[in-house]
């Protein structure tokens, strides 16, 4: 079955997508009823004997969530449990999955665990999914579309164990008391509510906290543990803007380029990821905001100590906050009241009322591929390896007014611009403008954002205009052929299939 | 008419690749101090090819060749010199490796039937070229005088420091015969590429003292060096009110006019002149 993309899509059970709006409009939002726990008594000794109580059995699915990232042990400990009582058919549901769970690799060869769904994955398990190990397709929804899939029905979570870094013995808690504190808690809040059973799993057990984010009524069951975690291991990307020439005349460009199209305004709201260039466009738009006096209203998404200082110096009023990407980033959230929570489905759910990546002016965006029809791809290498995932690239450029990938057009002498993209992560009609150090591409579709940039100095060309660049300076690359089998679908954030994983060639 | 001339470093392919787009008015491709003794000939090459590959459009084409008495810098000539470079770079100039550097290139321009006259920048890096301005400056393709401080001050035996007092005598000097002979005076690269308000006060101070360029040694410092050597909006309004008044001036028959209550005479006129076109070549 072929999507609106024209991309190839299995049969089995799964929808087609059908462009980035339609089935949003046509759709009611659907919820199961939210599963409040009956138990009093809520402390165990141990994960292991949760595995007897509750019980945990062949063929259940266990979700976790990965505010720990790379510092998180709590998914480990729950394989471990699983591997020594060699349960088979077990589906797991981390929203994120980093080289720290190369254990599960394992599992995945004997068929313990036959089935994932997931955000974003990077590392061993990544690499395992990519040869083809896992038994059945792996499923990647983004950041909005999982607790869309949790709600209604479609993603139908058995256990979820929940790392929580301080806790009480009713299972009410926070991330940010404790030795493991990491911050906003928001990834986990679906799973909280619509899992048949809840497991928190804490190393930090209070009597009583001033500050709830888990809320304990939902709760089954508290295990404390030695450690859930390294919270060293949340950094994600670095925290310094580049310093690559390169890398910062993008930034600067981009810069250039949003205020030259009228959006560094009172009021701006705006999103930009970890990493130097997404930082160095932080950097950019900080000068310009601080020239102009201008205050805007929120940043949001991952939030990094470069947008802490940002709001601290008056050039944001709030920060809406789904994750902590460093540790600045949490001791703010921990005592700036300014500095607000929101979970995945505030955040990106499309069947939210207004979800904040709605009520984004400007979101800045990477792309491992873009092809000329603003397609983008995050998800896999040009090889088909699985690198990473939407996480929330996929939501914020459907909501946001301005939606910008800043991206080298030239990587390791392979042209980042294709004909077409390895993989579709975010659909080309919700990307505006593509940024490369050798001009600027608009969607042609955005004939107001054409009209703006006529007068300036900006460098602007057509995205086909930047391919031809490209391979004026690489040559034409061949196309990399993967094998024909299907190894996991992309889910667009409406539920509906945007595009399939295929298995490595020689892999 | 240049501000900034960015060295590139040829053995490096990664660099070389990016070298056009960071609006450098010039790219110096070094094949001299950037590249080992043994990497010389692959450089060499490397360039060669990137050059013929490569358009640079409008941005100034400057090879930094070996010093004409090393064993390298001959080869250099034969292998680099085409019709897609403008200028040659000639460290450690002296009158004589100038007036040699002239015939050898004049030899070059005839047998591969070049289209163009390659022109030279000498750098200035020596006590005994300092003393030599008045023939250096004068010699044939010239059209430019860069100042080397690192390696003067080696000559000078004197500590290269941040205010620059032991080069203020020689930047002075580099002005004074580079306009005298209405040629560009290239400032010394600023070489600490970390330290942004360093490179601006060490632009500002050169640009003050008459430089109108400055050589770069990293991406970095070009977007400061073109803002430094760029006229201000408020100088490009002034010449074109200036020049304004001029013309009503000659339409009037006026020989002496004033504008904004001071006299305006030939060389503010001159200098009006000047600023426009640059101010139209830099799109300011």
């Amino acid at each position: 079955m072929k999507n609106s993309l024209n991309r190839t899509i299995p049969n089995n059970g799964f929808l087609p997508y059908m462009g980035a709006f339609e089935r949003i409009k046509a759709n009611q939002r659907l919820c199961i009823p939210e599963v409040v726990s009956t138990n009093v008594d809520k402390l165990r000794q141990s994960i292991d004997v949760l595995f007897d109580e509750i019980p945990i059995v062949n063929g259940m699915t266990l979700s976790f969530h990965h505010h720990l990232r790379n510092g998180d042990y709590v998914l480990n400990m729950v394989t471990e449990v699983i591997k020594k009582r060699n349960l088979k058919n077990i589906t797991i549901a981390p929203s994120a999955i980093f080289p720290i769970h190369a254990p599960l690799v394992e599992l995945i060869e004997k068929e313990n665990i036959t089935k994932i769904y997931t955000n974003y994955m990077n590392g061993p398990v990544a690499d395992a999914v990519s040869k083809g190990k896992l038994k059945e397709l792996l499923v990647m929804d983004s950041h909005g579309g999982r607790p869309r899939a949790i709600e209604s029905g479609e993603l139908s979570i058995d256990v979820a164990f929940i790392a929580v870094p301080a806790s009480d013995a009713f299972g009410n808690g926070n991330g940010i008391y404790g030795k493991s504190a990491c911050g906003a808690l928001g990834y986990a809040i679906a799973d909280v509510k619509y899992a048949k059973n809840k497991i928190v799993i804490t190393d930090y057990l209070v009597d009583k906290l001033d500050y709830i984010e888990i809320d304990g009524k939902y709760i089954d069951y508290v295990v404390k543990v030695d450690t859930i975690g390294d919270a060293k291991g949340i950094i994600s990307g670095t925290t310094k803007p580049t310093k690559d020439p390169v890398q910062l005349k993008i930034a600067k460009d981009t810069a250039k380029l949003i205020e030259d199209l009228g959006y560094i305004k009172d009021g701006m709201s705006f999103q930009t990821g970890a990493g130097g260039t997404s930082l160095a466009v932080a950097e950019e738009m900080k000068k310009r905001m601080l020239n102009k006096h201008i205050k805007g209203s929120f940043a949001s998404g991952g939030i990094t100590s470069f947008l802490v200082e940002m709001q601290h110096l008056g050039l944001f009023e709030r920060l809406y906050d789904v994750q902590c990407f460093d540790l600045e980033a949490v001791e703010s959230y921990k005592s700036n009241p300014n500095h607000i929570p929101m979970n995945s489905s505030k955040y990106g759910n499309p069947y939210e009322v207004d979800p904040i990546v709605n009520q984004l002016d400007i979101v800045i965006l990477g792309a491992t591929e873009i092809d000329t029809s603003f397609n983008v791809n995050v998800t896999t290498d040009s090889h088909g390896r699985i690198i990473g995932g939407s996480g929330g690239h996929s939501d914020t450029a459907a909501g946001a007014k301005l939606t910008v990938i800043t991206t080298n057009l030239i990587k390791s002498r392979m042209p980042i611009i294709k004909r077409n993209v390895t993989t579709i992560t975010t659909p080309g009609e919700t990307v505006d403008c593509v940024v490369t150090e050798r001009g600027i591409a608009i969607n042609p579709k955005r004939v107001d954002l054409l009209e703006k940039v006529k007068n300036t100095s900006l460098n602007i060309v057509t995205i086909d205009e930047l391919l031809e660049i490209a391979h004026n300076i690489t040559g034409v690359p061949n196309d990399i052929k993967s094998s024909d089998n299907m190894i996991g679908v992309i889910k667009y954030r409406d539920g509906s299939v945007i595009d399939t994983l295929y298995q490595m060639k020689g892999d | 008419m240049r501000r900034s001339l960015l060295f590139i470093p040829s053995n490096s392919p990664a660099m070389l690749q990016n070298a056009d787009i960071f609006a450098a008015d010039a790219i110096i491709f070094d094949l001299e101090d950037a590249v080992a003794i043994t990497e010389k000939d692959a450089a060499r090459i490397l360039l060669d090819q990137y050059l013929n590959k490569f358009s640079l459009n409008q941005t100034e084409v400057i090879i930094r060749i070996n010093s004409i008495d090393s064993e390298f810098g001959f080869d250099d000539l034969n292998k680099i010199v085409s019709d897609q470079i403008d200028t040659i770079m000639l460290p450690k100039a002296s009158k004589e490796d100038l007036y040699i550097l002239n015939e050898y290139l004049t030899k070059i321009e005839l047998n591969k039937l070049l289209n163009k006259k390659i022109q030279v920048i000498p750098i200035i890096e020596l006590a005994s070229s300092i003393i030599n301005l008045k023939e250096i400056a004068s010699a044939p393709r010239v059209n430019g005088l860069l100042l080397g401080a690192e390696d003067l001050s080696t000559d000078l035996e004197v500590v290269r420091t941040e205010q620059g007092i032991e080069i203020q005598y020689a930047r002075s000097v580099v002005v004074m015969y580079a306009k005298a002979f209405k040629i560009d005076a290239i400032d010394t690269p600023y070489i600490n590429t970390k330290d942004e308000v360093g490179l601006v006060k060490d632009a500002q101070f050169a640009s003050s003292l008459g430089m109108n360029a400055k050589a770069c040694i990293h991406p970095n410092q070009i977007e400061v060096v073109n803002t430094v050597f760029s006229p201000s909006l408020k100088d490009v309004d002034h010449a074109k009110k200036v020049m304004m008044a001029y013309e009503q001036a000659q339409k009037e028959g006026k020989g002496a006019f004033s504008v904004d209550g001071k006299m305006v005479d030939k060389p503010i006129i001159e200098r009006a002149k000047l600023l426009i076109k640059k101010a139209e070549k830099w799109g300011v």
